[in-house]
């Protein structure tokens, strides 16, 4: 390990690079976690952190840049304090995500993954098109550090973003109270300490529970279970 | 006759903290594991085929078949492996399942893990969704916590870890063998298939990988039987699903009702097509699926009557259009998707999505030539069934159905003078 590396990545890094493997039957399945783990201190990516990865799992550099660039999340240019996110797939675009990313660009003066303000200074931002973010019921939707804003507008996302960009939080539709790219990439990494609050944040939208508040208006339900079922016997073997 | 809604998977969802453990076994959460434990592994495998569980991924596999195929006393470690990397556009039940109610997966793994002698099992989840990963990691440590998971679960003899996975932002992951890889650390390509993975699945040992709603079906089916489970669906295909309608309707959202609903009754509850402006396609389970029409609206929702009226189930992720929206912008769209996400594994759909793109994109510029929806169709039958993996043939749904119900509007786009047509119009 070179001594530049030794200054990016501390003691508390190596601990918890540990920790993942720890997590596995086989090591090398600490790969993905422990690219959140290193995007989480320096905002993305950095030929130390590959370096890093390939050392802690007894890697090439070459066999973790492989991985590296073929994943979506892992930024190998320096991330703004926040990521935006905004679903541009079909359905979305259609009920106004392209619009959207339209203005958000167009404030911004940027493209597709590139960064509003000096990477990592307060009030950066980096801004993305996404494709489907699994909340199709609630588009268009887009998110910050992955946390979700819902049923959003033009003129909402404008702004969310420019908020974003005095400093200040607004809260998810659904998600913890927002922090910053890197504190999520810890936590995609699986560490979580002391943010059990976090847990509370928002998550049943009226569109996610309209189907079981329907059932229970009408009285709706599935039909009830016998009091003892019973397997059924042990097969004999063949 | 069931209801038209029937709430299993998303009854706990409406109940206050629904996410803890507290409300968990409140609402008899754990007791299925607890009757589980107590029977012979090859008893809950025998339930799970006889209650006719189906693979809530897409694709439909009989889940109790696929436990049944792993090999037992081979003296190698076996592995369950929750496929929650859910992307497929259109798609967005499981994540709100694992926001609401995580012990329900978990307890439906523990179950499973050990009718199939598995000690170890992770949840691959898709990287973009933190708050769900938050749940699912807070759902495991209370499960350690309580007993349900660790050494000697509940003084059954029986032990399983359990790991929450974050992916890092591939569709491709969706497929189960790409899904392995990426979980072993390397880049999400899939496998050459056989060996599949009941033999050589995660570090080539028997895995078993599911869906994130199978899986949480499972403890249902435990405390109320297979006859139980069949009240609900078709023959074929039984139980409840959890339908997401997206789009052009008044109420979108969740509705878990009996296999084989009908879109014309979905909408129903749903309140219609928003503004009164009418349908015009849908998807019936992701854009992998091809399209349907308003002439489909009576197509029994289930893995044959989809498959019979020509499209299939697959994610039953119903992606609703109405009549402002251009065909070929959407196919437009979801093929750039495709590309975006082909994994450059084989060349029939690393190139030919590439080309796809090229093509719909001009045509929808309005610089289409009369050629163009035969070169489409052309480039379709060269990845369709000569891909290494199902997203090459999901790549085509969109174009192919496209064309064979709208192509008029492809073929007015080759006519320069038509250019309105062009853009989504919403």
């Amino acid at each position: 390990m070179t001594q530049a590396q030794e200054t990016v990545f501390e003691q508390d890094t190596v601990d918890k690079a540990r920790a993942i493997m720890a997590r596995y039957p086989q090591a090398r399945s600490a790969l993905l976690p422990m690219l959140h783990l290193v995007q989480s201190v320096e905002g993305y990516v950095s030929q130390a952190g590959i370096r890093f990865c390939a050392g802690q799992l007894d890697l090439t550099e070459a066999e973790v840049s492989a991985v590296a660039t073929f994943y979506t999340m892992y930024k190998r240019r320096p991330c703004g304090e926040h990521l935006v996110s905004v679903c541009t797939n079909t359905l979305c675009a259609a009920l106004g995500g392209d619009a959207i990313y339209a203005k958000l660009k167009d404030h911004l003066k940027v493209g597709h993954e590139e960064t509003a303000g000096e990477p990592g200074t307060p009030g950066s931002i980096t801004l993305e098109h996404a494709e489907c973010l699994a909340a199709c019921d609630l588009g268009p939707v887009l998110q910050v550090n992955y946390e979700f804003y819902d049923n959003q507008t033009p003129d909402t996302a404008l702004e969310l973003v420019k908020a974003l960009q005095n400093g200040e939080k607004p809260a998810p539709t659904r998600g913890a109270p927002l922090t910053d790219f890197k504190q999520a990439e810890l936590q995609l990494a699986g560490f979580f300490e002391g943010r059990d609050a976090d847990l509370d944040g928002p998550s049943a939208a009226a569109e996610t529970l309209r189907g079981a508040r329907l059932a229970q208006e009408k009285g709706w339900d599935a039909p009830a279970m016998p009091e003892n079922a019973e397997f059924p016997p042990i097969p004999e073997k063949k | 006759m069931a209801n038209p809604l029937t709430p299993v998977l998303t009854k706990r969802w409406t109940e206050p903290r629904s996410w803890t453990i507290e409300t968990y076994e409140r609402t008899d959460g754990y007791t299925a594991l607890r009757k589980a434990l107590k029977a012979h592994p090859d008893q809950l495998i025998q339930q799970c085929k006889d209650s006719g569980l189906r693979g809530r991924g897409g694709a439909g596999f009989p889940t109790g078949m696929k436990w049944g195929f792993i090999p037992q006393g081979d003296g190698k470690p076996h592995y369950l492996v929750i496929n929650a990397d859910e992307g497929e556009p259109g798609t967005c039940k499981d994540i709100p399942l694992m926001m609401a109610d995580p012990h329900s997966l978990i307890e439906g793994i523990i179950i499973t893990s050990y009718a199939i002698r598995a000690n170890f099992a992770a949840i691959y989840v898709r990287g973009e969704v933190l708050h769900c990963i938050r749940r699912l990691n807070a759902a495991v440590r209370e499960a350690y916590a309580k007993g349900y998971l660790g050494r000697n679960i509940l003084d059954s003899g029986f032990d399983l870890d359990v790991v929450v996975h974050a992916g890092a932002g591939a569709y491709i992951c969706g497929e189960e063998t790409a899904l392995l890889d990426s979980l072993e650390g390397r880049r999400g390509q899939p496998r050459l298939k056989p060996p599949f993975p009941a033999t050589a699945g995660l570090y080539a040992a028997p895995t078993v990988v599911n869906n994130v709603e199978t899986i949480a079906s499972v403890p249902f089916i435990v405390n109320g039987g297979a006859d139980w489970f069949r009240e609900m669906g078709r023959e074929r295909s039984p139980g409840p699903k959890i339908f997401s309608l997206s789009g052009h309707v008044t109420r979108p959202g969740q509705y878990e009702a009996p296999m084989g609903t009908t879109l014309r009754e979905l909408l129903d509850m749903a309140g219609g097509m928003k503004d009164g402006i009418p349908l015009k396609f849908w998807t019936p389970g992701g854009s992998s699926t091809p399209l349907f029409t308003a002439e489909h609206l009576d197509v029994p929702l289930d893995f044959e009557g989809a498959a019979e009226a020509g499209s299939m189930l697959g994610t039953t992720a119903l992606q609703i259009f109405n009549e402002t929206v251009s065909v070929p912008w959407a196919v437009m769209k979801w093929t750039e998707f495709y590309k975006h996400e082909s994994c450059g594994k084989c060349t029939p759909c690393r190139e030919g999505t590439y080309w796809l793109v090229q093509i719909l994109q001009r045509m929808v510029r309005g610089e289409g030539t009369a050629g163009d929806i035969d070169t489409l169709l052309d480039v379709c039958d060269n990845i369709l069934g000569r891909s290494f993996c199902a997203l090459g043939d999901g790549a085509v749904s969109p174009i192919t159905s496209g064309i064979k119900y709208f192509k008029d509007e492809f073929l007015a786009l080759c006519d320069q003078n038509s250019k309105a047509l062009a853009g989504a119009n919403a």
